[in-house]
């Protein structure tokens, strides 16, 4: 056996580290569980409030109301997102010059900032100057995002989906292009049809590379703030009041910093729970792959 | 089964192809007998994927013609010939079961069930794997996954031809031995066409009753395994099968003499006057040191490949290898070189010239 060495110098190696990571994370985490178990009646006089915060959210219709609208928006978009991704991955010049101009024009909504997305869409949807609301109004449809709840909707999803389809695209067409091309000529000696090709031949090799998309398209959608808020401010009255746009309100907007605060931390546990068992599955996955 | 002709057929990757150098495979007549194995043996890049390609329909050649059994399908696309291919990267559907696997081209096919479940359980006996039926096909090892495709190609009863592009090279050495042997006795037992295409000269020869070796994209000789060794048509031929390779040294020929630098070697035939670059070739197994008699040699080093020795040595300022028996002595007085006459062949401009006259060696 050999000897190991101590060397409590080499703490000190890690110390730059552990102040960034505490100043950057741990600091402002435990300030909103500090909050979350106290409460004050200004003055910056806390009082010990134990689990009352929680206890109040949970039975809180609001949160409640808040998390289904948030959990039916990410539903819908999942939905929509991957299987278009996977279509339009599906459908592009597989080489040469047309595959790259695809790739570079679907990049461009991934390079357009939140907030930027939100006011193209902001402005495009207006019924009085908007390309779209103005078109849409002038065709005899009813559509007004800031008085009818299923045109906020379905402005806010489509805009997302404009937004983050591409991302599943690229990923979906990376999976695709990893395929060998023996792949295809087996299954043509085998006479199967596009759809067995896409079931057992593309489908199972894009798995990874879905899993990916879902992951990264749940926990953004389900965090999502800047676009909806921008288009919609959360109206008309609460319907599109995503949990993001809920506990701004709650912590920045009525200044409740107890109960935004048990909020967040239950919102985190959330969001930390359901990628968990996304990543479980996907290394499971991977596991049987092997 | 069928008899697969190739007519005048002739490929180049360049559309505008003029000379004959823009061809990757330069025109080509021969017939594939029904029935038979053949490995199509030459080194990367030298046209054998291209023309295993052309026969499995996956590319359209830019001359000429191909038939299966007097049918030209050279404009039939891949499902329609009814080939089987397998490939150098086991291709297998992961997701499937190895019973769901064999059975897939069957039922793509729109065999009924009763049939399908038949079929496959005879092809699992013949690639050994029925007890593996109802395992996933993603567990399984690189061995196991070529069988499978294997098996895939065999199922369907009416396949023209099984084509093989390198099935051996991910498979670890010692499973390559077995599958090899596998195959052989597949095709001993079952007649099926089968095209093997490889760059390794050992895979080439214990399987196929037929080598054709490749060079340049041009079919350089097609012969038995003994017919490659003995007479190879072409230099690249003797190089490229034996190990060592053929030793080829320049040499001018009159009738049944040639002269190395002056220096005369018998040969087994006499031969009438040619042209160009003239070569003998002699196989390291048809050389032999000697004390007294041949030609000056330089040994430089021997080494001892266990059955046989390998002497590498210097003729004439060229490299020549000879090989030797284990219990041949190899002493520094042995500074002469001998050939057996009868095994010398002759070439000019590196294809083999068939000798005039032959005389008793």
């Amino acid at each position: 056996m050999q000897q190991k060495t101590t060397n409590h110098k080499a703490w000190f190696l890690v110390l730059p580290m552990l102040v960034l990571v505490a100043f950057s994370a741990v600091i402002p985490l435990m300030t909103v569980v500090n909050y979350s178990v106290q409460d004050t009646f200004g003055n910056n006089q806390f009082f010990w409030a134990g689990l009352e915060w929680f206890e109040e959210m949970l039975s809180d219709e609001r949160m409640w109301n808040a998390l289904q609208r948030q959990l039916m928006f990410s539903g819908i978009i999942l939905a929509i997102e991957i299987p278009l991704g996977i279509l339009v991955a599906l459908n592009m010049p597989k080489s040469g010059f047309w595959s790259s101009f695809c790739l570079v024009v679907m990049s461009l909504p991934l390079l357009i900032p939140w907030n930027v997305v939100g006011t193209i869409w902001q402005i495009f949807g207006r019924v009085d100057i908007g390309l779209l609301g103005y078109t849409l109004d002038a065709l005899g449809i009813h559509y007004n995002y800031t008085q009818d709840t299923i045109s906020a909707w379905i402005t806010i999803i489509v805009m997302d989906v404009w937004h983050w389809t591409s991302l599943v695209a690229l990923l979906a067409f990376a999976g695709l292009k990893s395929i060998p091309d023996a792949y295809y000529q087996a299954a043509r000696i085998d006479q199967a049809s596009r759809w067995k090709v896409f079931r057992f031949i593309e489908l199972p090799k894009m798995t990874g590379v879905l899993m990916i998309a879902i992951l990264l398209r749940f926990m953004d959608s389900f965090m999502i703030y800047t676009e909806p808020f921008v288009v919609t401010g959360g109206g008309p009255g609460n319907a599109t009041t995503l949990l993001s746009i809920d506990l701004v309100k709650m912590a920045l907007g009525q200044f409740d910093l107890g109960p935004a605060a048990a909020f967040s931390l239950m919102y985190f546990l959330v969001i930390l729970s359901i990628s968990w068992v996304f990543y479980t599955v996907m290394v499971n996955l991977d596991k049987k792959g092997a | 089964m069928a008899r697969i002709t190739l007519d005048n057929l002739a490929h180049s990757y360049n559309p505008n192809a003029a000379s004959e150098r823009d061809y990757a495979l330069k025109e080509l007549n021969y017939e594939w007998e029904d029935g038979a194995a053949y490995a199509l043996l030459g080194s990367s890049g030298c046209g054998k994927s291209t023309l295993l390609n052309i026969i499995s329909g996956l590319l359209m050649p830019s001359q000429g013609r191909i038939l299966f059994d007097g049918i030209d399908v050279t404009g039939a696309p891949t499902a329609e010939r009814n080939i089987a291919q397998v490939f150098q990267f086991p291709v297998v559907y992961d997701t499937m079961t190895v019973h769901d696997n064999l059975a897939f081209p069957l039922r793509n096919r729109g065999h009924n069930e009763t049939y399908v479940a038949e079929r496959v359980q005879e092809i699992a006996r013949m690639i050994g794997m029925e007890d593996m039926l109802r395992k996933k096909a993603r567990g399984l090892g690189a061995d196991a996954k070529q069988k499978i495709s294997l098996g895939r190609g065999m199922v369907r009863k009416d396949v023209n031809a099984l084509l093989f592009d390198e099935p051996l090279t991910v498979i670890d050495p010692h499973m390559k031995w077995e599958l090899r042997t596998q195959l052989k006795k597949l095709h001993h037992d079952f007649g099926h066409t089968m095209i093997y295409v490889t760059h390794d000269q050992t895979e080439a020869l214990t399987f196929a009753d037929k080598v054709v070796v490749m060079y340049d994209g041009r079919v350089v000789q097609i012969g038995t395994p003994e017919e490659l060794f003995e007479r190879p048509a072409h230099t690249f031929v003797g190089y490229f099968i034996g190990s060592p390779g053929m030793n080829v040294i320049p040499a001018k020929v009159e009738g049944a003499k040639a002269y190395i630098n002056g220096c005369e070697i018998a040969l087994g035939a006499g031969y009438a006057p040619m042209d160009g670059k003239v070569e003998i070739g002699v196989r390291p197994e048809f050389a032999r040191l000697s004390e007294t008699d041949g030609l000056p040699v330089r040994v430089r080093r021997v080494e001892d490949a266990g059955r046989h020795k390998i002497i590498r040595a210097e003729f004439f300022g060229q490299d020549i290898n000879i090989i030797a028996d284990e219990d041949d002595p190899v002493r520094a007085d042995m500074t002469r070189i001998t050939f057996d006459p009868s095994r010398v062949n002759v070439y000019a401009n590196d294809w083999r010239v068939a000798p005039e006259s032959a005389e008793a060696a």
